[in-house]
């Protein structure tokens, strides 16, 4: 698994965040994980934990937003949250390769002081 | 935004792609790909699927055609790129250590000792995996899914992210498919309900069956490049 680089990358974006802040602790770091990213949050969870000790994020916590992935048919328009890895829209039934929403692996906030 | 008791404390609103120092790489890859005129695969399969077969195959039968070169992908040794070098190819390899995938910075240092100026084709062979590489972009034109006939019929269902990005799905080994039974209907039928857009190649990497279609597409691709 790749959890603990993209931690590691994660833990980089929120390390420069809080020297811009001029903070000098990490209390949350706030991510956003779709459920087609292939992350598992509870990786993040043990990446988080190993790799901040000695670290301004030491004794901090880890929020982690899952968001939900949502396609568009490309035959009939229509929005949708699949419900089977197929990604078949539920109106016409053709799958659909359109992802809208599903695949962020991202920093969302961090609360510093 | 979280309010936050403590007034020291004050919560940043970041919202930054964790992958985005990968992805911004995979651009001035793709880019410098672009200068060059040359086509780069990013192939990706399961250990053991006959990933390196396939392309020491398809560099040795195509020598002569175009120009290939290689960067592969492994965890440790360098048994895959003594064995890619056998077809005459430059053969460049990566050594990730603890890392399950190759990120587009380690394609781009790996580039630097290939002469791009004479090649036509670049097959980057990822590291053996179908979860983690299909994250990450390094900046390829296409990508190249292999399944073997041993791993079983579901197995585009039980990896859907890595088939989903493959616009190409081989079906390797399928000299031996009677043997293992495998259920070719069932398999064609689940890699088109994952993966309804890409072009499916049913070979056998070691005898050669089939690898002609798949050069012809390969070669089509190329020459639909040029044009652009």
């Amino acid at each position: 698994m790749h959890e603990v680089s993209l931690m590691e990358s994660a833990l980089e974006i929120a390390f420069r965040q809080a020297k811009e802040q001029e903070a000098t602790r990490i209390h949350r770091l706030g991510m956003r994980v779709g459920s087609l990213s292939s992350v598992v949050p509870d990786a993040l969870q043990f990446a988080f934990d190993a790799l901040t000790p000695g670290t301004l994020a030491e004794g901090g916590c880890l929020e982690i937003e899952t968001i939900t992935a949502e396609c568009v048919c490309e035959q009939c328009g229509v929005a949708f949250e699949p419900d089977s890895f197929i990604y078949a829209c539920p109106s016409c039934g053709l799958p659909s390769a359109n992802i809208q929403r599903g695949r962020e692996i991202e920093v969302a906030f961090v609360e510093v002081s | 935004m979280t309010p936050s008791p403590d007034r020291s404390h004050r919560v940043v609103d970041v919202h930054e792609s964790v992958l985005g120092h990968n992805d911004e790489q995979a651009r001035r890859n793709r880019a410098l790909f672009g200068e060059k005129h040359i086509q780069t695969i990013n192939v990706l399969s399961s250990p053991g699927s006959g990933k390196t077969t396939f392309l020491q195959r398809t560099l040795a039968d195509l020598r002569g055609t175009l120009r290939g070169a290689v960067v592969v992908g492994d965890l440790a040794t360098d048994n895959d790129a003594r064995r890619l070098s056998e077809s005459g190819a430059p053969v460049v390899q990566i050594t990730t250590g603890t890392i399950c995938h190759l990120e587009a910075q380690m394609v781009y240092q790996a580039m630097q000792e290939l002469d791009l100026d004479n090649l036509d084709l670049l097959i980057i062979e990822n590291v053996g995996n179908l979860v983690c590489p299909a994250a990450y972009d390094l900046g390829e034109d296409f990508r190249v899914a292999l399944l073997s006939v041993t791993e079983g019929e579901d197995k585009p269902l039980k990896y859907p992210t890595m088939f989903k990005t493959a616009e190409v799905i081989v079906v390797n080994k399928m000299d031996i498919a009677e043997v293992v039974g495998f259920d070719r209907e069932s398999a064609l039928e689940n890699i088109h309900a994952i993966a309804p857009g890409a072009a499916v190649f049913e070979v056998s990497a070691r005898t050669g069956t089939g690898m002609e279609a798949w050069y012809g597409y390969l070669t089509h691709r190329m020459e639909e490049r040029g044009k652009r």
